[in-house]
């Protein structure tokens, strides 16, 4: 018998999200977004640890995790390179400066 | 409803799962509402050692390192770094608001919480069993993730090092 049940777990994870979703839709500097980014990997990843926690399959819900965490890895380190990418066209990493493209 | 007789037993783990949430939900409160981006970046430090203690108390004590290890000590530097290199004043780390529709984005997050939490507190979960007692965690994965996974495990290896060389050749220097 637990004492912290799944829905717990759960419910944290939820909030982590949606504070990921609102650092991503309302920063301006393109590091901001990434923080964001980083708290929703981390929210599904507690929910795949908790899942796997909480059932009989083995150790499906912790691999899982791994794999997101190394595709969180890759995508940190694109993402610096092309933000100091940005930095060197544009003189800053304010993504509204980074319009050229729009019709 | 637990009695006191199984809150006493527990009281343990219920006193760490409350000062993870909390430290947890803190920091990334201030990680998202911050606006000086170091800060954020700072507090994101707290959450990610919170999700470690998290894992430690599902029984994933080879994640929990491994997050201390990559997210702790290999993405959040990279982070820093990152403003660091790309600030040239303090006023460019000081973001000077965020956008205006930031009540619309709260809004919509806090709906989009709100059904989130219904689906979860509504949903009656079944446990397919007791949770089983994990041993040897290291060693199932490393014997899991070199036969049963191991197709995806070798794709991810060569995605880390396409990913790796694309990121240094996006940072190259360029011949004028």
């Amino acid at each position: 018998m637990q004492a912290i049940g799944l829905n717990a777990y759960l419910i944290v994870a939820a909030v982590l999200f949606c504070l990921g979703v609102i650092n991503c839709l309302s920063r301006k500097n393109a590091i901001g977004i990434l923080i964001g980014i980083e708290l929703i990997l981390n929210a599904a990843n507690l929910n795949l640890i908790a899942f796997n926690y909480f059932s009989t399959t083995a150790f499906a819900g912790q691999i899982f995790a791994i794999f997101v965490i190394i595709l969180a890895a890759c995508e940190a380190a694109i993402a610096l390179a092309i933000i100091i990418t940005l930095f060197m066209n544009f003189g800053a990493v304010n993504t509204d400066m980074a319009n050229r493209m729009k019709g | 409803m637990p009695n006191s007789d199984f809150i006493m037993q527990h009281i343990g783990q219920i006193s760490a799962f409350a000062l993870i949430t909390m430290t947890v939900l803190g920091s990334a409160l201030i990680s998202t509402f911050s606006r000086n981006i170091v800060h954020s970046a700072y507090a994101l430090f707290f959450t990610l050692l919170g999700m470690a203690g998290y894992y430690f108390l599902l029984g994933a004590d080879f994640i929990g390192i491994i997050q201390v290890i990559v997210y702790v000590g290999g993405i959040l530097v990279l982070l820093l770094f990152g403003v660091l290199l790309t600030s040239r004043s303090l006023d460019q780390i000081q973001e000077p608001q965020h956008s205006a529709s930031l009540g619309v984005v709260v809004g919509v997050s806090v709906l989009l919480l709100a059904g989130l939490v219904f689906a979860i507190v509504s949903n009656p979960w079944i446990r397919i069993a007791a949770p089983a007692i994990p041993q040897e965690t290291t060693q199932s994965i490393g014997r899991l993730l070199l036969t049963d996974y191991l197709l995806a495990f070798e794709f991810s290896s060569v995605t880390l090092l396409a990913a790796l060389i694309g990121a240094a050749y996006l940072v190259r220097r360029r011949e004028q």
